[in-house]
């Protein structure tokens, strides 16, 4: 899918200054606020994700600090209850489920396609708005008392605390509807707006996955929206469908929660997968191996993910019967999974690998997607969940998967499309070692507590043996290297933006559609609809760098 | 209703009047928009930018709007699985609430969201055909249907509130259930049976203290034995048939479901049942004034004339929202009225 070598799009790739582009087209803060422009929407998004991110990393911090010993260390048990839900609800809701798709989705889905925008531009503006007031819903609780039930809202606890669970309820079901018309309106695109040649099989890989992402989203979505509402009418008029003292099954609540949030945590992680789908190739200079089914397995994920809710019932007492299916299914993910980083790696085989930023991160979510999938099979077994649920192994493994997984590659997809979205390049070295720092302290950070768990450490507690200390502050001086990794990363990303080197239209050699368009792209995206001529990871030898300009060019028959 | 997609204007185009005011390009954003001509963005007034013709921003937003009424559907699906849930559980709370239901204020408004359906897919008929007239009289009679819809919901839940038909802790209802009209009808018998028992257990609460005797309906069967035994100031209660006893122990009055082993009860958290037909009907009622609001609008917008064979997507798609609300409550009526 590249370069329609016809059009007037691909012009020599220019240094991105000067030209009139979405950044500079308009100015003053209502051209931002009001704009309908997807860039700038995807830019918004950006900020505001990574602002929620630092307020959910601090929290992590705390966390992680008062756990330095046992008992009393900074903060008391209410406080620690309180910030471990609001650290879960912040880190879920405002950052990972909108991180990938609305975020770099709103950016890089249009221009990949080669489209002119998202098929409905002002309801993406209104996705933005309600992920906006989902944000200040979650604070209200924050400013008012916190929420301390988790950010899984179990009831009958959540319906009879005395904690402020109906605004971060309520912020919770806003974004749940920011995050569906977010998905509605990438079907659509999707569907519709792909110009002439832009098969399904000549969709990026990113695209796959976004695609897949947007239906669980507008499917399963719906079903936390209405369960929170129930949860939150429950608090206010106690109609007794959640709380058993009123003749509610609390049971029916957990149901409900994981019938969504289960098919959510692929709503975090596929668009991760579409993101390293992307990367591996450009950065192994070869084309995708297995395109197909790497894409297709993105759809399998989907369709699987909404029949294994029910591993994470294994001791509510629901049936042993329905307990083996939901292991049973839960044991198939693990097969398009699989195959998703069988082909990865085969792509990487016998490239000419770059080791650039971006392709670090891709390679650290090899690495801890790895490790968090397989743990993942291991809590699927349910006799070994019976020993492992409620333990830090279980926070192990969806922190493996959750921030290895959707956030490491929420940066690489940063990296990666950073200069064409601001027309800057960042410190490459600076890159690089950032990417080293938050990949150590990943693993610095989490693998300790799959030990703690498994030696009985359960998760949530305040307080803890002796025993546990050493591997509790392990856990820690991870936490403090992440911080350090990302702030650092934050400093040099924002730097860039005022001293970086003007990007290329194709600093990296990719080839999907908008790496033919210069950097920052213009206002329009495209003059004309490309046509597109081929597959997205094809025919990469017929690049070649320019050291001129310092990026990648068509290599010209005289050259 | 035929769904043609939007073609060029078969004729006349040049003589359509239309308004500057709507040539504003601005306000054809969100894709519900069409256009009258068939050459460059200039000539489409409805055309957003980044559609190249007027029938893929239909097709875009026929897509859209499918896909927002399949998320709907799933935003109801959870209320219907928790109604299924209660009812498999405790279905006597649900054959004891439906008493209280007024079936014929319940078929009125089905019958009037039908007929504001029927009406809706006309005005999508009279948008396509650029019928001026109808499309506002069908408009007109939509939202008067919508009208009373809620204004009959608005009388069913004033008398749930004054007869303390209430969710949740506030559940006190005013009449025992088989004082209403709805129960004597189907089980006369019944009614008078139950009646007695409650007769029953007043005189036994007064009687002096000591008497362990007055458990006027341990399990109906066993009830009027040990009644009649110590109960001097009732007479003994003759041994009821299948008749008397099953539709009180059917509603969970009496019996082990009952909320007190003592004569005629209620059934245990019957409340719930009120929970759920607020939040079902409740929710309902909020996408019917919704559904006003957007008629409203497009009536507005239809009065300028802006709709015709090129540009007819809102009306379309708020028809297509109207039958969804419609059928909701197609489902909401058997199963919170016409319970058995």
């Amino acid at each position: 899918m590249t370069s329609p070598s016809t059009t007037a799009d691909v012009v020599a790739p220019k240094t991105g200054s000067g030209s009139d582009n979405y950044l500079v087209h308009d100015k003053g803060f209502l051209s931002w606020a009001l704009t309908l422009d997807h860039k700038r929407i995807g830019i918004m998004y950006l900020a505001s994700v990574l602002t929620a991110f630092a307020l959910g990393g601090l929290f992590a911090l705390i966390l992680r600090t008062e756990l330095l010993s046992p008992g009393h260390t900074i903060i008391d048990h209410d406080t620690y209850n309180q910030m471990f839900t609001l650290h879960g609800a912040i880190m879920v809701f405002l950052v990972i489920i909108p991180g990938i798709p609305a975020a770099l989705g709103n950016i890089a889905l249009p221009l990949q396609l080669g489209a002119k925008d998202v098929a409905f531009p002002r309801l993406n503006l209104a996705s933005y708005y309600l992920w906006l007031l989902g944000a200040i819903c979650m604070l209200t609780s924050l400013v008012m008392n916190a929420a301390d039930t988790g950010w899984t809202f179990y009831a009958p606890y959540s319906t009879t605390t005395e904690t402020a669970v109906a605004p971060a309820a309520m912020g919770a079901f806003i974004l749940g509807f920011s995050s569906i018309f977010t998905g509605l309106n990438f079907i659509v695109t999707i569907h519709k707006l792909r110009p002439p040649g832009m098969g399904w099989f000549r969709l990026p890989l990113f695209i796959w996955a976004l695609y897949s992402t947007a239906l669980i989203q507008v499917l399963a979505t719906p079903v936390i929206g209405i369960t929170l509402l129930m949860l939150t009418v429950e608090r206010l008029l106690h109609i007794g469908i959640f709380d058993p003292a009123l003749g509610g099954d609390p049971v029916l609540f957990q149901h409900f929660f994981w019938f969504y949030s289960h098919p959510a945590v692929y709503i975090m992680v596929v668009p991760g997968f579409g993101v390293i789908g992307d990367l591996i190739p450009v950065f192994s200079r070869k084309r995708i191996f297995g395109y197909k089914f790497i894409a297709v397995s993105s759809l399998a994920i989907a369709f699987l993910g909404f029949l294994v809710w029910g591993h994470h019932m294994f001791v509510s007492g629901q049936s042993t019967l329905a307990g083996s299916i939901f292991s049973a299914i839960t044991f198939l993910i693990a097969i398009p999974t699989a195959i998703k980083v069988f082909n990865w790696i085969a792509t990487m085989y016998k490239g000419r690998i770059h080791l650039d930023t971006p392709m670090l991160y891709a390679l650290a979510f090899l690495w801890v997607f790895t490790i968090g999938g397989l743990t993942g099979v291991f809590l699927a077994v349910m006799n070994v969940d019976i020993h492992l649920h409620d333990t830090y192994f279980v926070v192990a493994h969806f922190h493996y998967v959750m921030m290895g997984g959707a956030i490491t590659a929420l940066l690489g997809g940063i990296h990666y499309w950073w200069p064409k979205a601001f027309g800057r390049m960042y410190d490459e070295k600076q890159g690089r070692f950032g990417a080293l720092l938050v990949f150590a302290g990943l693993n610095i950070t989490f693998f300790p507590q799959f030990i703690m768990g498994s030696r009985g450490m359960p998760r949530r507690y305040y307080n803890y043996l002796p025993e546990f200390q050493d591997l509790h502050r392990l856990s820690t001086i991870g936490a403090y290297m992440l911080g350090l990794g990302f702030l650092m990363t934050a400093f040099y990303l924002v730097r860039s933006l005022k001293s970086g080197r003007p990007a290329p239209a194709n600093p990296w050699g990719s080839r999907t559609l908008e790496w033919t368009i210069p950097s920052p792209p213009p206002y329009y995206n495209f003059h004309h609809a490309p046509t597109v001529t081929r597959g997205p990871y094809d025919d990469y030898d017929t690049l070649v760098y320019d050291e001129k300009i310092g990026g990648y060019v068509e290599k010209t028959p005289s050259a | 209703m035929s769904d043609p997609t939007p073609q060029a204007e078969p004729k006349s185009e040049g003589s359509t009047p239309r308004p500057a005011a709507v040539a504003d390009a601005k306000h054809a954003g969100n894709g519900h928009a069409q256009a009258d001509e068939h050459h460059g963005h200039s000539e489409h007034p409805f055309l957003a930018h980044h559609f190249d013709t007027p029938q893929q921003q239909f097709e875009a937003g026929k897509l859209g709007i499918w896909l927002f009424l399949l998320t709907e559907v799933l935003f109801f699906a959870g209320l219907f699985c928790a109604y299924t849930v209660y009812r498999a559980i405790r279905p006597e709370v649900f054959v004891y609430a439906h008493y209280f239901l007024d079936t014929r204020l319940g078929a009125v408004n089905t019958c009037v969201l039908l007929l504001s359906s029927l009406t809706a897919a006309w005005a999508v008929r009279n948008a396509q055909l650029r019928q001026h007239k109808h499309l506002m009289v069908n408009i007109v009679i939509t939202i008067a249907c919508a009208c009373t819809f809620m204004v009959v919901k608005y009388f069913e839940y004033s008398h749930k509130v004054h007869d303390g038909l209430l969710w949740g802790p506030n559940f006190a209802p005013k009449e025992q259930v088989w004082e209403l009209k709805t129960f004597k009808d189907k089980h006369p018998e019944a009614a008078e049976y139950a009646e007695k028992l409650a007769h029953a257990a007043k005189h036994a609460e007064k009687a002096p203290a000591g008497a362990a005797a007055a458990p006027a309906a341990h399990g109906a069967a066993a009830a009027p034995d040990a009644h009649g035994a110590t109960d001097e100031p009732s007479e003994p209660l003759p041994k009821p048939t299948l008749e008397q006893v099953e539709p009180l122990v059917a509603a969970g009055l009496v019996g082990e479901k009952a909320e007190s082993p003592i004569g005629v009860s209620r059934p245990r958290n019957a409340h719930v049942f009120f929970s759920i037909y607020f939040f079902m009907t409740g929710l309902h009622g909020l996408h019917v004034l919704i559904g006003i609001g957007i008629w409203i609008w497009l009536l507005f917008k239809a009065k300028r004339g802006v709709f015709g064979p090129n540009y007819f997507g809102p009306i379309d798609y708020a028809a297509l929202y109207w039958h969804l609300v419609d059928l909701i409550w197609i489902y909401l009526f058997p199963l919170l009225y016409l319970i058995h």
